[in-house]
């Protein structure tokens, strides 16, 4: 078990080393870069004065002295200064991840506690009106655009209960309930089309556990089936799951960019696309790779948690 | 190469050399929601093509007598802020997402293809190789690659198709290395190995063609995500640039602001988008059901 951590700890910051040369690579493909867009207003620059601007900011440098410069940065936490702001990048990012990580964390509950259930009463029901009625049910979260969704929770509640969402971001301590409305409707919005991935794969596993000969021997017991199925099925069903969940956070993270557009929440993945329109290359580099890791460590504590959990999974033999 | 419906047939087990009529009524009464999914993706299909002819109004063509124009017999879906005919820009717009959601879709998953089949065929220290940098390029999120991508490229259609193909690339690579995995142990290709046929001759001749059911499965299910990336990154304004009509920048900021003012302007886009995905999850849910027997059942 220990060689197996050291192991995929190896692979994870391997992964990481090479995600950053990508990310890096990516960025530096942009035509145009942050003097360009931060002038284009201003009419003519001269040329001198924009060569001072490049080198103050660093970018007048080979590619490579930069690549290595962010590195060391990653390394020692120094998360370097956003050309736009003219602040520290981690001063402008520190107080937008709490906001998305409680949205992340509300809308993982939310996919759960629809996924879980409408899974389990598919699979008990397969092949009924009710398992295709569900089976659609969590295909249309899975096709509707997760902005769009956020665009028409909005609009029913303005329009039915004509409730006005804040236009800026409440506080917890500010306005607790104001703070709850605030964050349910754009984690019920993300949290939907989670569900999707999450049903589907209850569903399937739980069929295949059902066909396993310990649960034909728990019917033959003459358990009721609400004990086979929660008690005695459910439980081993739910492992792939639990994997599920793991990297349902990279494409949450998707869901998460628009949401927060939408419900304008000061978040980390809202400030993710301004950053983009404004090549504020030291905000969206970090913020990137910031996504990269949380999602590498995500998928590595699963892989641990699936060893703990089924016992029938050793590592490292 | 191309996998005819004969070969949909065995593989779902029917009897062979059955005729395509028979065939598809056989999907439509096995996987009734399947055939839901390709009747919605044929009506977006036609649209796409006859778009000029469904028209009502030239889709970019203003209006400032009549703007946020509410659904009527002249308009049937209403006007945009400027005036324009919502119906008519729909129907246009179903051309750009389809040709994108086509054009990226085929692009990453037929690279992707190519690296999987290599990398599976000649395994070893290339396949090791492949399969970290594929880890690199799906541990980050698909929207944000695609944003990143996007933004880098420029506003263009092309780099739009370029940068939601690149995601695709090693989920596609992954589902042909492992049925390339499998097929590679077969005896027919160690009998065509024993007579001497070339390396790249089997790979893409032998091999390639049997692992054509997991890669249109895998397309059509990538057909709809490519679809919603594409919504996605036209509405953030990254997308498709004027004067396309792109169901995703029809619901950008302007829309959210006249939102409560002409409700139209929100509804029908979104709707057409999730129409579009929809139709193209059910049908990829079922044809994987149907062409994919090691996931029959899940």
């Amino acid at each position: 078990m220990k060689t197996y951590v050291v192991q995929r700890l190896a692979i994870a910051l391997l992964t990481l080393l090479g995600m950053s040369m990508v990310i890096f690579t990516l960025l530096r493909l942009a035509p145009g870069d942050i003097v360009d867009i931060l002038f284009s207003t201003a009419g003519y620059v001269s040329p001198s004065e924009k060569q001072a601007i490049m080198k103050e900011l660093g970018i007048d440098r080979p590619y490579w002295v930069q690549y290595l410069e962010w590195l060391r940065q990653i390394v020692t936490g120094d998360l370097g200064k956003s050309y736009r702001y003219d602040l520290p990048a981690w001063q402008i990012i520190r107080p937008l991840v709490p906001v998305t990580l409680e949205l992340a964390a509300l809308s993982t509950l939310f996919a759960v506690l629809i996924g879980v259930p409408t899974g389990v009463i598919s699979a008990v029901r397969q092949d009924t009106a009710l398992d295709y009625a569900l089976r659609v049910f969590s295909l249309a979260g899975l096709s509707m655009p997760a902005f769009w969704l956020g665009m028409v929770i909005i609009l029913s509640l303005v329009t039915w209960f004509k409730w006005i969402p804040p236009l800026s971001y409440v506080g917890p301590t500010e306005d607790f309930k104001l703070h709850a409305v605030q964050f349910l409707l754009p984690a019920l919005a993300v949290g939907y089309r989670s569900s999707a991935l999450i049903m589907r794969i209850t569903r399937s596993s739980l069929l295949e556990v059902m066909r396993e000969d310990y649960i034909r021997t728990a019917w033959a017991k003459g358990q009721t089936g609400r004990i086979v199925i929660w008690r005695h099925a459910l439980k081993n069903a739910l492992l792939p799951v639990v994997t599920v969940i793991g990297i349902e956070f990279a494409f949450l993270i998707g869901g998460l960019v628009v949401t927060e557009t939408v419900f304008n929440l000061p978040g980390v993945a809202r400030f993710l696309v301004q950053a983009i329109l404004w090549r504020d290359y030291p905000i969206v580099q970090n913020l990137v790779m910031f996504i990269a890791i949380v999602v590498i460590l995500s998928n590595l504590l699963v892989d641990m948690l699936y060893g703990v959990l089924d016992p029938r999974v050793r590592y490292g033999s | 190469m191309a996998v005819r419906p004969a070969a949909i047939a065995v593989a779902a087990g029917a009897r062979p050399r059955a005729g395509t009529w028979t065939v598809l009524a056989r999907f439509a009464r096995k996987k009734p929601l399947g055939a839901a999914g390709g009747a919605l993706i044929l009506v977006m299909l036609v649209t796409a093509i006859f778009a000029d002819l469904l028209q009502t109004h030239d889709p970019i063509a203003t209006d400032a007598t009549y703007t946020l124009g509410s659904p009527s017999a002249e308009h049937w879906l209403g006007t945009d802020h400027l005036g324009r005919d919502i119906y008519s820009r729909i129907v246009h717009g179903a051309r750009v997402s389809l040709i994108v959601g086509v054009a990226s879709t085929l692009l990453g998953s037929v690279l992707g293809g190519i690296i999987g089949l290599l990398s599976g065929y000649i395994g070893g220290t290339t396949d090791l190789v492949t399969q970290r940098f594929l880890d690199i390029l799906q541990g980050l999120p698909l929207l944000v690659l695609a944003l990143v991508m996007s933004a880098a490229l420029g506003p263009a259609l092309h780099n739009v198709v370029i940068a939601i193909s690149i995601p695709i690339i090693p989920r596609a690579a992954r589902v042909i290395r492992s049925s390339v995995l499998t097929i590679r142990e077969m005896q027919y290709v160690e009998a065509a190995r024993a007579l001497g046929v070339r390396h790249v001759r089997i790979a893409f001749r032998h091999i390639l063609p049997n692992t054509m059911g997991p890669f249109i499965v895998l397309c059509t299910a990538q057909l709809g995500s490519a679809i919603l990336v594409e919504a996605t990154l036209s509405f953030l304004g990254l997308g498709v640039p004027e004067p396309y009509p792109s169901w995703g920048r029809m619901l950008s900021v302007s829309a959210a602001e006249y939102a409560q003012k002409a409700p139209h302007l929100v509804l029908f886009p979104g709707i057409a988008i999730s129409l579009a995905v929809f139709g193209s999850n059910l049908l990829g849910d079922a044809l994987r059901d149907t062409l994919d027997p090691r996931l029959r059942g899940s």
